[in-house]
């Protein structure tokens, strides 16, 4: 699948929520865009990562 | 053929401005003729808009708005008069913005931040040590009372929370998203996104520090979302936040809420 626009080899059936969990992202500061939508922060572990998506994970940092 | 003198149409057959200038009986010490000032004796045409400015004298309040919006581009500031706008967050990004979306006239605007104004907001917020101790959204809205007394400016002293972002800004146009915080930051931008489903979203991450200015740029993420800042330069401990790169992103964001009012979604 493709993660920010690079490709990421998916080498197991994996949740949303665990992939983000397994590279480290701080679920309480991220917006998810899978193929182009927004991803509602409920659905997370729901949905089950296909080879043929694109996810988009914008990490907010602080300041403002 | 009519013009626009001053806020008030007429009919005229004046040609040039000198002409004009000595029919009102007017010092002229500012001209501005549909958005440009100039010192030139330019040959009138229909439609024309046409500030004629006194310096030292305090106008009507009748020809005030009209004087004050005389260097916009034509067509922007009725447009803009009819918008409604709230930003969330009065800080750095916040206050900045609003100041920016009062001068261009946005119409209706709301003021939204729980927090009361202190000492170390005064490095790159648009605060004076008069404010010190109180809310956010009263200094700025007083403000703005003496920046631009024509526009509607409401506010409200609360936190935004994933309970109350329908009930606060269902309505509007636009939210900006100006936090400091940035798990505030990603619970609005979701939630909008996820609740909000007319209401467009320009958000802020990463104008802490003196890095390049250049790195700050406005992208579009989704139709609706639209980002400004580097992404990357958080405040984090040795690296703060200065007014520099803090305006520079307010002023991305309030440009781009200017150019979505105007009808222009591309960044």
């Amino acid at each position: 699948m493709k993660l920010n626009g690079q490709i990421f080899e998916l080498n197991k059936v994996i949740s949303l929520f665990q992939f983000l969990q397994e590279n480290k992202y701080d679920i309480s500061r991220i917006a998810v865009q899978l193929n182009g939508d927004i991803v509602p922060k409920a659905t997370y572990a729901d949905i089950i990562l296909q080879a043929e998506d694109s996810i988009e994970v914008l990490s907010f940092v602080g300041g403002g | 053929m009519y013009i626009t003198v001053n806020g008030k149409e007429m009919e005229t057959d004046i040609c040039s401005v000198d002409e004009l200038c000595q029919h009102i009986g007017k010092k002229r010490d500012v001209i501005i003729i549909n958005g440009y000032q100039t010192s030139e004796n330019f040959k009138l045409s229909e439609n024309d808009v046409i500030s004629v400015i006194a310096k030292g004298v305090i106008p009507e309040q009748s020809e005030l708005e009209s004087m004050m919006v005389a260097r916009h581009t034509p067509q922007v500031h009725s447009r803009v008069k009819l918008a409604k706008v709230a930003i969330a967050g009065l800080g750095g990004l916040g206050s900045n913005i609003a100041i920016m979306l009062a001068r261009t006239g946005v119409g209706n605007l709301l003021l939204v931040d729980f927090d009361v104004v202190e000492p170390s907001n005064l490095n790159r917020q648009n605060y004076y040590i008069s404010h010190l101790g109180l809310p956010k959204a009263v200094a700025l809205q007083s403000q703005i009372k003496e920046i631009n007394p024509f526009i509607t400016v409401n506010i409200k002293t609360v936190r935004v929370e994933e309970t109350n972002v329908v009930e606060l800004f269902t309505g509007y146009d636009v939210i900006c998203e100006a936090f400091d915080n940035p798990v505030a930051k990603a619970m609005l931008v979701n939630t909008v996104i996820e609740r909000l489903k007319e209401v467009k979203i320009v958000a802020a991450s990463g104008m802490a520090g003196y890095t390049s200015s250049n790195l700050i740029k406005t992208e579009r993420k989704m139709k609706n979302f639209y980002i400004c800042g580097d992404l990357e330069n958080g405040a984090q401990i040795g690296n703060g936040l200065m007014a520099p790169r803090v305006q520079i992103c307010a002023g991305h964001q309030a440009n781009m809420v200017l150019r979505l009012l105007l009808g222009i979604e591309e960044v």
